[in-house]
């Protein structure tokens, strides 16, 4: 099992250790449900330390990635984001990542840890032309923090602007409390915030600085938990639930991040004839009519027979309301369609509801 | 963590309180805290007719379902109802908010259950 370099941050702040993707995070410190309110309203600061980063380097890096991701980079200026799934040959999810864009010849990949190894030996079998891939993974440590105060608690920590780093691009060279740091408004909340990349021996010093400064404003320290809340109620993906080998990214309602008027991808010719024979299935969310709370796995029926499975289920905290995501089929993705969660072998009524279920308006 | 004396407890984080041929029955101090965040609890029907070990109801937290197991044989002839809409009560005093109560039908499997201080040892040795 691995530990990040904040491990004994957390043990400090009475973190409740779990076991995921192969570390050993913290799933919460005080309570989910407070700690997810608390970076709707304020704050939160969050160790992903865990995730993995691949950088790409060489004077072909960027058609490399053309080939490799479904989404378009071509146009994409230095210093920017791209959120991209990167797929196999047959429309099926290998991972989705984010990638930054340093330079034409030069790029880091951002994937889910549990996917890291497979990542980094999928990138390598694909390899072509004058480009390098290396798992840089152990030598960065990441933090996120997230929620309507976070830019206000991070500008006290660097001489920076702020308020200059556009949703979805990048400074690779900021000072956060005296540590070089490259720095993303990012994230995995539905709220306005930063991702900050820190070499690993430094983590605490910047973690210990920012929860101290930050309390004044409402900043606390979030686990895996709230994590997944929030970004629940975002609809934004998770990889091994709305997201896998078996699901293609367009049935999980990504096909704004499939760039099918590209020449060439990985997954192009099986995703091509997915979208000309139209969806059979795709993802929707609900909320439960009845009561009980939907959870992964299970499964989703009309008058008795099978049309999909959970992907994601929990109560909302921000809503208060127990909701769900699924795969189903797609004649009953309508909002308002009304169909059945089987919970514990019993039928508890459900209806199709926009998603996200939780939008903030923030700066982009 | 609070272990209350005079009550029996499980291998499965159930406490039970006897009363004559009734028992409450609840999920204890542990439990919750293990647990998280309590925010669904589901009763078992009234007059329902439990052996030991069948599932009495299920509470949730955030992150996940867990089944609550009746200690003893028993009818069902009270649920909490106060539950349903604060199923967080669990968290905040799960000795006082019992889930059901049982009349017993066999009582048999009362003498595998803890007592007091051996609950305190098993727990301990859960860590």
């Amino acid at each position: 099992m691995k530990k990040t370099p904040l491990y004994d941050n957390h043990l400090a702040l009475n973190g409740k250790m779990i076991e995921f993707g192969g570390w050993l995070l913290p799933v919460e410190y005080t309570g989910i449900l407070e700690e997810h309110r608390q970076v709707r309203e304020a704050a939160g600061l969050f160790d992903v330390s865990h995730m993995g980063e691949i950088l790409v380097r060489g004077r072909d890096a960027g058609a490399f990635l053309q080939e490799l991701l479904t989404n378009d980079l071509s146009k994409a200026p230095d210093s920017k984001v791209i959120y991209s799934p990167m797929c196999y040959e047959n429309g099926g999810v290998v991972d989705d990542l984010l990638v930054y864009k340093y330079a034409d010849d030069h790029y880091l990949l951002v994937v889910n840890a549990a996917n890291t190894d497979k990542d980094f030996a999928w990138i390598k079998d694909h390899l072509s032309g004058h480009v390098e891939a290396v798992n840089v993974s152990d030598a960065w440590a990441q933090l996120a923090i997230q929620g309507p105060n976070a830019e206000k608690i991070l500008q006290e920590v660097t001489d920076f602007p702020l308020s200059g780093i556009r949703f979805y691009s990048f400074i690779p060279d900021v000072m956060v409390c005296g540590v070089q740091a490259m720095v993303s408004r990012t994230g995995y909340t539905g709220e306005d915030g930063f991702e900050l990349y820190i070499p690993a021996d430094k983590a605490p010093k910047v973690w210990e600085s920012l929860l101290e400064l930050g309390r004044a404003l409402g900043l606390v320290p979030v686990g895996l938990g709230a994590r997944d809340t929030l970004r629940f109620e975002a609809a934004l993906p998770l990889y091994g639930h709305e997201l896998s080998a078996e699901i293609t990214p367009l049935e999980a309602g990504l096909g704004a991040f499939v760039k099918l008027d590209k020449d060439s991808f990985i997954g192009k010719d099986a995703l091509l004839n997915q979208h000309n024979q139209g969806l059979k299935r795709r993802l929707a969310g609900f909320e439960m009519v009845g009561r009980g709370i939907p959870r992964s796995g299970y499964d989703i029926a009309d008058n008795g027979s099978r049309i999909g499975f959970v992907t994601s289920g929990s109560y909302s905290p921000s809503l208060g309301k127990n909701l769900g995501l699924a795969m189903m089929d797609s004649r009953y993705c309508q909002p308002g369609t009304e169909f059945d969660v089987i919970i514990r072998n019993k039928a508890v009524r459900a209806k199709v509801i926009e998603i996200p279920f939780y939008r903030k308006k923030y700066r982009k | 963590m609070k272990v209350l004396d005079g009550l029996k407890y499980s291998r499965e984080h159930e406490w039970i309180r006897v009363e004559g041929n009734k028992a409450y029955v609840g999920i204890t101090d542990y439990a919750q805290h293990s647990l998280g965040e309590i925010v669904f609890v589901e009763l078992p029907e009234m007059d329902a007719c439990l052996e030991a070990g069948d599932v009495l109801g299920v509470v949730e937290s955030v992150k996940a379902a867990s089944d609550v197991y009746a200690p003893v044989a028993g009818r069902v002839v009270e649920v909490n109802e106060s539950l349903v809409d604060d199923p967080a009560g669990l968290n905040r005093d799960p000795y006082e908010n019992w889930i059901a109560v049982l009349e017993i039908t066999d009582d048999t499997s009362l003498d595998e259950l803890m007592d007091a201080s051996e609950y305190e040892a098993y727990c301990a040795g859960e860590e």
